[in-house]
């Protein structure tokens, strides 16, 4: 198993690339749930305008039958005008795509943004769709592999760690 | 036990009856509900859940309300919504309801939603559709003769969990036309499996079937006794045109022992939700006055009806 840096060092990082580019008007949307644990970090260290948003991507999945509904299906909540609005999507990993893919699909059914950007805390590559982020905390050097799920946890007391799970 | 609802997975096949569905599996409907409430506050009100399906909607009996609220809801998970009323088509050249859905099997259903004045006809429809072998069509029972009207008592659910958090420590009382009411058959059959302990029915003996007491119910024939304390009101429809007989004496003379009246409410919990299934027949079963109160949650019931259908339709239509 790869080492993987600590997700404070990983965060601070990320707000340092974002902070040049942040507007009074840019939004940020995490997608559940541990994008949206980043992005309400992000949200409070880079003093954005525009509340929070969040969205489940389920319901966008092109893989949606095949998953099962339950059991954490998360309302989305965008608390902002979308129209016009510069937005920065917020995810814990970039993988093949799909979740990035659905997450547009899902944020143009509330208007039209003037952009959307990317942040993610770890590239993991292996992409099956022509998506890329903009802001990237760590990109792997190697392939995990299919059989691997590399996803971001919180305990109790808040704290994050990135955590690999075999499926 | 083979239970016609449930596939081999123990998953949702049909939804006919919300009698013989286990707790978990409502649960799991009102928990997918609770998220599609949002879409009805997006500019797109649109899901891809169901793109590419088509949606019979086969109603023997009118129902304009429920109908369209099937067809929002498989509108906004994208269906093609087909909307066939029988009562102007080929049932009237005398072709059987087999036949009809053997039809509309032939144009690529993916799912029938069907409302019949017959109690069994949708079962009928899904043991057809079992011995056929076309286990990947579904049905959605929207309303069968005296017998069930599962979504509408799901919606009743999702509205009192809704306002009342918990079913545990409630007592609820539905009132009025039982013995007509397909809606208090799957009310009290959800209430009861998601663990109401105090579920009571109040009416005129007239009005009452036979048999209430086993199914885990209080049967009170004064509306006063039986409203104490209770934290959910729920009312019933007077089902005019299924009146047959002497059951009944006059609407009015009705509203002045069983109709619901401030004055009648103020022996429920300060707290009490009015519920009505619609449409409401005002001066009848509920006064003007309550049913426009601070205290009646009937168009959220309207509402959450739209999610409730999207979610049984979500569930059903995926895979």
């Amino acid at each position: 198993m790869p080492n993987f840096p600590d997700v404070d060092v990983l965060l601070a990082r990320l707000i340092d690339a974002l902070k040049p580019h942040i507007t009074d008007s840019t939004a940020l949307v995490g997608i559940h749930t541990g994008g949206a644990w980043l992005a309400e970090r992000l949200h409070r260290a880079l003093g954005i305008k525009p509340p929070l948003g969040t969205i489940d991507v389920a319901f966008y999945r092109d893989d949606y039958g095949e998953r099962s509904l339950h059991p954490q299906l998360r309302r989305s909540d965008i608390p902002f005008d979308m129209q016009d609005t510069p937005i920065i999507l917020v995810d814990d990993v970039l993988f093949t795509g799909r979740t990035t893919r659905a997450a547009l699909n899902e944020l143009f059914d509330y208007g039209r943004p003037a952009r959307v950007d990317l942040a993610v805390l770890v590239d993991r590559g292996e992409r099956e769709l022509p998506i890329t982020a903009r802001f990237c905390a760590h990109t792997l050097s190697a392939p995990l592999g299919k059989g691997q799920r590399l996803q971001l946890e919180q305990s109790d007391d808040a704290t994050l760690s990135l955590r690999l799970i075999d499926v | 036990m083979y239970n016609p609802q449930l596939n081999s997975h123990g998953e949702l096949q049909h939804l006919l009856s919300l009698d013989g569905l286990p707790r978990e599996i409502l649960t799991a409907i009102l928990d997918t509900a609770a998220p599609f409430t949002e879409v009805a506050e997006r500019e797109v009100k649109k899901l891809p859940i169901l793109r590419g399906k088509s949606i019979f909607n086969l109603f023997f009996e009118n129902s304009t309300r429920t109908r369209t609220t099937f067809e929002i809801a498989a509108k906004r998970l994208s269906a093609d919504v087909i909307n066939l009323n029988i009562s102007t088509s080929s049932t009237n050249k005398g072709e059987t309801l087999l036949d009809t859905v053997d039809n509309l099997c032939a144009m690529q259903a993916d799912m029938f939603v069907v409302r019949h004045a017959s109690s069994g006809a949708p079962y009928l429809m899904a043991e057809h559709l079992r011995a056929t072998g076309r286990d990947d069509i579904h049905v959605i029972n929207a309303g069968d003769g005296r017998h069930a009207h599962p979504t509408q008592g799901l919606l009743d659910m999702y509205t009192i969990r809704h306002y009342k958090q918990d079913f545990t420590g409630l007592a609820v009382a539905i009132v009025g036309d039982v013995l007509h009411s397909r809606v208090a058959r799957s009310q009290i059959a959800a209430l009861t499996t998601l663990g109401v302990p105090e579920v009571r029915v109040i009416g005129p003996k007239t009005l009452m079937p036979t048999g209430l007491d086993k199914m885990g119910v209080r049967v009170f024939h004064d509306m006063r006794e039986g409203l104490k304390d209770v934290d959910v009101v729920m009312m019933l429809r007077l089902q005019n045109e299924r009146m047959a007989g002497p059951l009944l004496p006059s609407g009015q003379e009705f509203f002045k022992v069983w109709g619901l009246t401030a004055e009648k409410l103020a022996l429920a919990r300060p707290d009490a939700i009015v519920m009505h299934p619609g449409p409401m027949n005002r001066g009848v079963e509920i006064d003007s006055a309550v049913a426009d109160g601070a205290q009646a949650v009937i168009l959220p019931q309207v509402t959450f009806g739209i999610a409730v259908r999207m979610a049984v339709m979500s569930m059903l239509g995926r895979g």
